[in-house]
């Protein structure tokens, strides 16, 4: 189907499915109970949820298959959602020229710095994407401000007249449309004590991811994909076979670029503005955390690592101190106190401490990721099912 | 004039001389070994000839081009495979995989982006692949992974990864350094066999005589960066001078 193995085309329906679905899967609990917090299931968080899967997805291909660890990728979100940017200031605030156009920038931007980083492997192209992202950030913060808004960043105001659409009025503030529909339409469906929200803009961001998917897919099985992993593999032979390493690894470096420029394109998209922060080194390093969480080189990996990631950013960040308190309200007053005190430093604005915890337990215990993780588990069930299967049999003899 | 010509090659490593005004021409469907003790220049001269090093001095050509200055994967391209100490195979990849990639490399040359195609929708390339594991008896192997090969299959692996690029010239470098005395004479069995199911001309850079002399054709013996003697095996085998180079330290 699709032009896809079995094994493949069931992955991009599972996900599409997922996708299609999220409204529902990602709001368990019902309104109003003590659960509900842990509920993903809103616009804005969903939105993220797709848009740092497509970044994910792309750093893949880089990552995953050629092993050159990219620490400069949030570089190419940023060039991406400034030339979304501007496209809407200059020529309309209908999405998909924005996106196009993020998808250009960002791929020409990614050949240039793909070309000189590429020169050198290993730590060295690390540190050669890195400075690049932090010489984007500090052009976007200070010298090009006249283009990127500076520390403010830009968004659509009334003084900007894009070519194909009418002015706003004083004051309103411009929002991303497609054919005239915001992204912020939602539609509202209560049932029982559930409530559930179909955001126009989530269903956008999430076509575009499965049909970003659906490439990665097609590249991790053709001959271009072998490449890159022969490129990982055993660059030496790959020369002595007759095949030059370099265009290949340029060309996944600029794929995966063009891919964090739909992300920042489709960023802009939802949410009308940009800042240079989005370009920091830290931006790129959660990129790198996402792949190899979820699992590098894999297909669903990197898109469960952004998931993870961002689920866990926006809803662990949101637990207080007020909430500990009425968790551990059974516990006698002395030890809920201790308790909380325990637990406070992990919530909150301490969520990056649990983050690098799991972390860890991931790369030690899991090496392969959250992937892993769900491999391992499967083949458990597995076992058991043909020891099971094989019972029966147990008085023939073995082969 | 052989297929490839080697003259008056000259390369120092600071005070140290290790190719001395070295000619060397391997004739057309040979196969043609490189002998000498250590440090005679053999891996020098290897090195020269697959574009890792550019000697100080001399030219060399490989039907009727010059090779010096050209990257390995061109030369490659030119119609020279090499076979290395240890295999050098792509080791996180199947068995498969590993004689595609080769395949892939001789139709499309040294780069094509071919990003959206299956792999499986690649017959012809598939057939080729399938065929030369059949004939290095690697078939049933080909969902393995390489790099849990024990280093016979691995060896093989990898001459079949040459061989299916059906290469002009074949370059060898101590195919059997460091294998257990059954794993050499399999090796051995296995050149013999590839050499007259295929006229391919094979140049083999080798320490164990015993490899040797069933191999080759011709022998060419260098001493200190010298070609000492070149000649067929039956003549080298009591060469008064070959005799010296190899035994001279013994007698000290």
């Amino acid at each position: 189907m699709f032009g896809l193995e079995k094994k493949d085309a069931r992955l991009l329906l599972l996900v599409a499915t997922m996708a299609m679905f999220a409204p529902f899967l990602l709001n368990p609990f019902p309104e109003g109970s003590a659960m509900a917090q842990f509920n993903a299931g809103y616009p804005d968080l969903m939105q993220r949820f797709v848009i740092f899967g497509i970044l994910a997805i792309g750093f893949n291909i880089l990552f995953g298959l050629t092993g050159y660890l990219s620490f400069g990728h949030a570089a190419f979100l940023g060039v991406g959602s400034y030339a979304a940017i501007w496209s809407m200031k200059l020529v309309t605030m209908n999405i998909i020229p924005a996106i196009i156009l993020a998808v250009i920038v960002a791929g020409a931007f990614a050949l240039i710095v793909g070309y000189i980083s590429l020169r050198r492997s290993g730590i060295y192209f690390s540190i050669l994407t890195l400075a690049f992202a932090q010489m984007s950030y500090s052009l976007a913060y200070s010298v090009l401000t006249p283009i990127t808004g500076g520390e403010t960043g830009l968004q659509i105001k009334a003084h900007d007249t894009p070519l194909l659409d009418r002015a706003l009025e004083a004051g309103q503030i411009g929002r991303a449309n497609l054919f005239g529909f915001e992204m912020s339409n939602s539609v509202q469906l209560q049932l029982g004590g559930w409530e559930f929200t179909f955001n126009l803009g989530y269903y956008i961001a999430a076509i575009v991811m499965l049909g970003a998917f659906y490439l990665a897919i097609r590249i991790f099985r053709s001959p271009f994909g072998m490449m890159l992993r022969a490129v990982k593999s055993n660059q030496q032979r790959m020369n002595y076979a007759g095949l030059s390493p370099k265009p290949y690894t340029l060309a996944a470096f600029v794929i995966s670029g063009m891919y964090a420029g739909l992300a920042g394109g489709l960023m802009v998209a939802m949410d009308t503005q940009v800042g240079p922060e989005r370009m920091f080194w830290t931006a790129s390093g959660e990129i790198v955390i996402m792949v190899i969480l979820g699992g590098a080189g894999t297909l669903l990996g990197p898109v469960l690592g952004a998931g993870f990631i961002k689920y866990f950013e926006n809803i662990i960040s949101k637990i207080n101190e007020t909430i500990l308190h009425s968790w551990f309200a059974f516990l006698p007053d002395g030890l809920e106190d201790f308790v909380v005190a325990m637990v406070y430093p992990f919530i909150g604005k301490g969520w990056h401490l649990t983050l690098g915890i799991m972390f860890m337990l991931v790369v030690i215990f899991l090496p392969g990721g959250l992937v892993q993780g769900g491999q391992k588990i499967a083949g458990l069930f597995q076992r058991r099912k043909s020891a099971d299967a094989a019972k029966p049999n147990a008085t023939e003899p073995a082969e | 004039m052989g297929i490839l010509e080697v003259k008056g090659i000259n390369k120092r490593f600071g005070g140290l001389q290790a190719l001395g005004n070295v000619n060397l021409s391997v004739a057309e469907n040979t196969t043609h070994a490189i002998i000498g003790p250590n440090g005679a220049g053999k891996s020098t001269l290897l090195n020269v000839l697959i574009g890792k090093l550019i000697p100080d001095s001399g030219s060399v050509m490989f039907d009727g081009q010059s090779v010096l200055g050209r990257k390995p994967h061109e030369i490659n391209q030119m119609g020279i495979s090499r076979v290395f100490q240890t295999p050098e195979i792509f080791g996180d990849l199947t068995v498969f995989e590993n004689v595609m990639i080769p395949c892939f490399a001789k139709r499309d040359g040294p780069f094509r982006m071919h990003a959206i195609e299956s792999i499986f929708a690649e017959k012809g390339i598939q057939e080729q692949a399938e065929g030369i594991l059949s004939d290095v008896n690697m078939l049933e192997k080909r969902h393995m992974t390489a790099s849990s090969l024990s280093r016979g299959d691995k060896r093989r692996l990898e001459m079949a990864m040459c061989l299916v690029q059906d290469p002009k010239l074949l370059l060898l470098d101590e195919p059997t350094a460091g294998m257990a005395r059954a794993d050499t004479q399999n090796t051995i069995a296995l050149l013999k066999e590839i050499r007259e199911k295929r006229n391919i001309t094979m140049a083999i850079i080798e320490h164990d005589m015993n490899v040797v002399f069933s191999l080759a054709e011709r022998i060419t013996v260098l001493a200190q960066g010298m070609p000492l003697v070149e000649d067929i095996p039956e003549n080298i085998k009591g060469h008064p001078k070959v005799r010296e180079a190899y035994l001279g330290e013994a007698q000290v």
